[in-house]
C-alpha cells in the first residue's frame, strides 16, 4: 500500500463511521461544505509530513486510539456540571458539541443573545465560516462537514457585560467517539465580555474532540479570553480558534492547558484594521507521554497594530511540548509593533519542547522582536531555597509556580485564578 | 558546634579545599581571612551542601551529627545558615512566602507545629526592625532588583527570622557602606548569644571592628595556615597579604 492510500483510508474510515450519525448541516453555505469535502479528499488528516502537523500526527493518533469510532454519546443532569461551573459568571453548556438550552443558566444580562447555529437569521449565516476556511485546515474541514448544533453568541452594540461569561463544552461518552464542536462568538461595535472557555471530558470513553470557534471583533470591541482545558487523559483534542479583530479592537486569550493526552490549539488571529490589538498567552503543563502543541498565528494586515505573545510551558516525563509562532506583517501594516516570547522548563531527559518563531514581515517601518528560550530548573536558585531549609520537593514548586505566575497573573476572574492555582500546585 | 578535620574537597577534579581543621564551640565567633580565590567561599559551600563540589576526604560534625551526610536542607533544619556572598534573585517567589515555607519546613522538621500566621507577621516586624530592612522589600520577590547592600541585609534578616545555631557569613561586608555594615554588624551582635556560634568570612579587617570575634584564621590556597586572637586581623591589616604569600609561598 502506497502512503497516499494509507492516508486517505484512516480519512475515508472516519469519515464513513461519522456519516451514519450526521445532521444536515443548514448554517453552513453549501459552498463552504464543498469546499471542506474537498479539502479532506485531496489532503487528509494531517499527519507529521505535513508543515504544521511536524510534531503533532493527528493522522497516526487517530489511527491507533480510534479505530472504531462509535460516536456513543450520552446525556447529562444539571448536577453533572455542577462542578466545572463558576459562580461569579453566567455558565452556557455545549453538551456533546451541540448547545444546550436545558443545562445552561438563565443570561439576565442585556445585550447577550444566545442560539444554537440551527435558529440564526440569514444575517447572521454569512458569518458563519468566514473566518475558519476549510481549505486552511483539514480539521476546520472535518469541522465544517460533520459539526452539530453549535452555539451562537452575540453581545449586542455598546454594552458591557459586568460578569464573565462561561462556555462549559463537555463530552460524554463511553466508548470512543469524536465530537466536532462549534462556536460563533460576535462582540459588536463598542462592546465588552470576559469569556472563559472550559473544555472537559465526563465520561469513560476515549474522546476526540474537533473544536471550531469564530471569533468577530467589531470596531472598538473588547474581548478578553481564558481558554482552560482539563480534559483528562482519555481525550485527544484540536482547539481552533479563527479571530478577526477589526479597528480599535482589543483581543486577549489567555490558554491554561493542564490535562489531555493530545492537545493541538491553532490560534489564528487575524487583525484586520488599523489601530488594534491582540494579545496570546499560553501555559501548559505536561507529563507522561502528553502532547501540547501551541500554534499561533498573527496576521498584520493594516498599520498600527500591536500583538504581544507570551507562551510558557513545563515538560516532565517523556512528554512534549511545542510552540509555533508566525507572525505576517503585510505590506500595509506599517508601525506594527509584535512581540513574541516562547519560555519553558525542562523537568526530564526524555521531555522534550520544540519552538518555532516564524516572522515573515512585509512592511518597513515596524518593531518586531521575538525570543525563545528552554531551560532546567535553575540549580542555584534551588540551592539556595534547600539551604533555607525548604525541602527539596517543596522548592522546585516554588521555583515552578513562580515560572508560571507570569502567565497565571493574567487571568482576572478571582475564582478561575484560584481554581488554576490549585489545579496547577495538584499537577505539579 | 562544629568540628571540620581534614577537610578536603575539588570541583571539577581541581581540588579547592586541602585539608581544613577547624573547631567553633557554642557563644564563639571565628573570622576567616584571606586573598581571593583561597577557598573561603567553597568552604561555606561545602559546608551548605552545594553538590557541585565534592568531599574526598575528611569529616564535619555538627551538634554531634555527621554534617556530610545531610542533605543541604536538613543542614538548614539542624540550625547551619549560610549568608550567601553573591545572594541568588528569584523572580516570582516572595520574599514573604519563601520565609514561610522556610520556618515552617524547619519547625515541621523538629515536630511543632506550623507558625500562626499572626506570630509569624510579628516577627517579620520586629527582624525587619532590626536589619533595618524596607517594607516593601520583604513583600517583593526573593532579592530581585535589590541593590547590593539590600541583598546582604536581606540574608541577615533571613538569618534573624530562622536563628540558627551556626551562621556563617561569607563576606556580608563586602561593597556595603559605613552605615550598612553598622546595620548588618548590630543585627549579627544582637543575634549573638551564648548558644549559638559564628563564623565570618572576610576580606578586610573593617567588619572586625564592629564584630569582635574571638579567634581569626588565615585561609591561604585552601589551608589554614594561621591562627590567633583578634590582634591577628590588624597585623594582617598591616602587613598586606602579599607578605602573607610570600611567608606560605615557601612553606608549601
Ligand atoms: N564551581 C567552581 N568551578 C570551578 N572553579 C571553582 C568553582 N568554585 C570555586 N572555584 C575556584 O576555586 C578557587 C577558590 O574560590 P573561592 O572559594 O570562591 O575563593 P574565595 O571565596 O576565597 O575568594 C578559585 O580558584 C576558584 O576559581
Ligand atoms: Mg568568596
Amino acid at each position: 500500500m502506497s502512503l497516499a492510500e494509507t492516508k486517505s483510508a484512516v480519512t475515508q474510515q472516519l469519515m464513513e463511521s461519522l456519516q451514519k450519525q450526521a445532521p444536515k448541516i443548514a448554517f453552513i453555505p453549501d459552498a463552504e461544505i464543498v469546499s471542506a469535502i474537498r479539502q479532506l479528499e485531496e489532503k487528509g488528516i494531517p499527519n507529521n509530513k505535513h508543515e504544521d502537523y511536524k510534531y503533532c500526527n493527528i493522522e497516526a493518533c487517530i489511527r491507533r486510539e480510534f479505530k472504531s469510532v462509535e460516536q456513543s454519546f450520552q446525556s447529562l443532569g444539571i448536577e453533572d456540571i455542577a462542578a466545572y461551573k463558576i459562580d461569579e459568571a453566567i455558565n452556557l453548556v455545549v453538551l456533546n458539541g451541540a448547545y444546550s438550552a436545558e443545562l445552561s443558566e438563565k443570561v439576565i444580562a442585556k445585550g447577550i443573545s444566545i442560539k444554537s447555529l440551527n435558529d440564526i437569521s440569514g444575517k447572521e449565516k454569512d458569518l458563519i465560516a468566514s473566518q475558519a476556511k476549510s481549505f486552511s485546515d483539514s480539521l476546520i474541514a472535518l469541522n465544517t462537514v460533520f459539526c452539530n448544533n453549535g452555539l451562537f453568541f452575540k453581545v449586542e452594540k455598546n454594552n458591557a457585560i459586568p460578569m464573565p461569561v462561561h462556555i462549559i463544552y463537555i463530552n460524554n461518552t463511553d466508548k470512543p467517539s469524536l465530537s466536532n464542536s462549534r462556536s460563533f462568538i460576535h462582540i459588536e461595535t463598542g462592546s465588552e465580555l470576559t469569556l472563559i472557555e472550559s473544555f472537559v471530558n465526563a465520561g469513560t470513553g476515549k474522546v476526540f474532540s474537533n473544536y471550531v470557534s469564530e471569533k468577530l471583533l467589531d470596531e472598538n470591541a473588547k474581548l478578553t479570553c481564558y481558554t482552560f482545558q482539563n480534559e483528562g487523559a482519555a481525550s485527544y483534542s484540536v482547539h481552533t480558534n479563527s479571530v478577526k479583530v477589526n479597528r480599535y479592537a482589543n483581543y486577549s486569550n489567555t490558554t491554561l492547558t493542564l490535562s489531555g493526552e493530545l492537545v493541538r490549539n491553532n490560534h489564528n488571529v487575524e487583525l484586520a484594521a488599523s489601530n488594534c490589538e491582540a494579545h496570546l498567552n499560553g501555559l501548559f503543563l505536561t507529563k507522561g507521554t502528553q502532547l501540547v502543541d501551541n500554534h499561533t498565528l498573527i496576521d498584520h494586515q493594516m498599520p498600527n497594530c500591536e500583538s504581544n505573545e507570551l507562551y510558557k510551558g513545563i515538560a516532565s516525563g517523556k512528554s512534549s511540548g511545542t510552540f509555533n509562532g508566525k507572525i505576517f506583517v503585510r505590506k500595509d501594516a506599517q508601525k506594527t509593533n509584535a512581540y513574541q516570547s516562547s519560555k519553558n522548563i525542562l523537568l526530564s531527559d526524555d521531555a522534550t519542547i520544540n519552538t518555532k518563531p516564524q516572522l515573515e514581515i512585509y512592511a518597513d517601518d515596524v518593531k518586531c522582536s521575538h525570543g525563545t528560550s528552554t531551560g532546567k530548573i535553575d540549580t542555584d536558585a534551588l540551592f539556595y531555597l534547600k539551604a533555607r531549609g525548604i525541602g527539596e520537593e517543596s522548592a522546585r514548586k516554588l521555583l515552578l509556580q513562580a515560572f508560571a505566575e507570569e502567565v497565571i497573573e493574567k487571568i482576572e476572574v478571582e475564582s478561575l485564578k484560584e481554581r488554576i492555582l490549585q489545579l496547577f500546585e495538584k499537577t505539579l | 558546634m562544629i568540628t571540620i578535620k581534614n577537610l578536603h574537597a575539588s570541583v571539577d577534579g581541581k581540588e579547592i579545599l586541602r585539608g581544613i581543621n577547624l573547631e567553633v564551640k557554642a557563644g564563639e565567633v571565628h573570622a576567616i581571612m584571606g586573598p581571593n580565590g583561597s577557598g573561603k567561599s567553597t568552604l561555606s559551600s561545602v559546608l551548605a551542601g552545594r553538590e557541585d563540589y565534592e568531599v574526598t576526604e575528611g569529616e564535619v560534625t555538627f551538634n554531634g551529627k555527621n554534617l556530610l551526610e545531610l542533605s543541604t536542607e536538613d543542614r538548614a533544619r539542624e540550625g547551619l545558615f549560610l549568608a550567601f556572598q553573591y545572594p541568588i534573585e528569584i523572580p516570582g517567589v516572595s520574599n514573604i512566602n519563601f520565609l514561610r515555607t522556610a520556618l515552617n519546613e524547619i519547625r515541621h522538621y523538629h515536630g511543632q507545629e506550623e507558625i500562626p500566621a499572626k506570630d509569624f507577621l510579628a516577627l517579620v516586624k520586629e527582624k525587619q526592625k532590626l536589619v533595618e530592612l524596607d517594607v516593601k522589600l520583604t513583600n517583593r520577590s526573593v532579592n530581585e532588583g535589590f541593590s547590593g547592600g539590600e541583598k546582604k541585609r536581606n540574608e541577615i534578616f533571613q538569618m534573624a527570622m530562622l536563628n540558627p545555631k551556626l551562621a556563617i557569613l561569607d563576606e556580608t561586608d563586602s561593597g556595603l557602606d559605613i552605615d550598612a555594615l553598622r546595620i548588618v554588624a548590630q543585627g549579627v551582635n544582637t543575634l549573638k548569644s551564648k548558644e549559638n556560634a559564628t563564623i565570618l568570612i572576610t576580606h578586610y579587617q573593617r567588619l572586625l571592628d564592629y564584630i569582635v570575634p574571638d579567634y581569626v584564621h588565615i585561609l591561604y590556597k585552601g589551608r589554614i595556615v594561621k591562627s590567633g586572637g583578634k590582634e591577628l586581623a590588624l597585623e594582617l591589616e598591616a602587613k598586606g597579604y602579599d607578605e602573607i604569600k610570600k611567608e606560605f609561598e615557601i612553606a608549601e
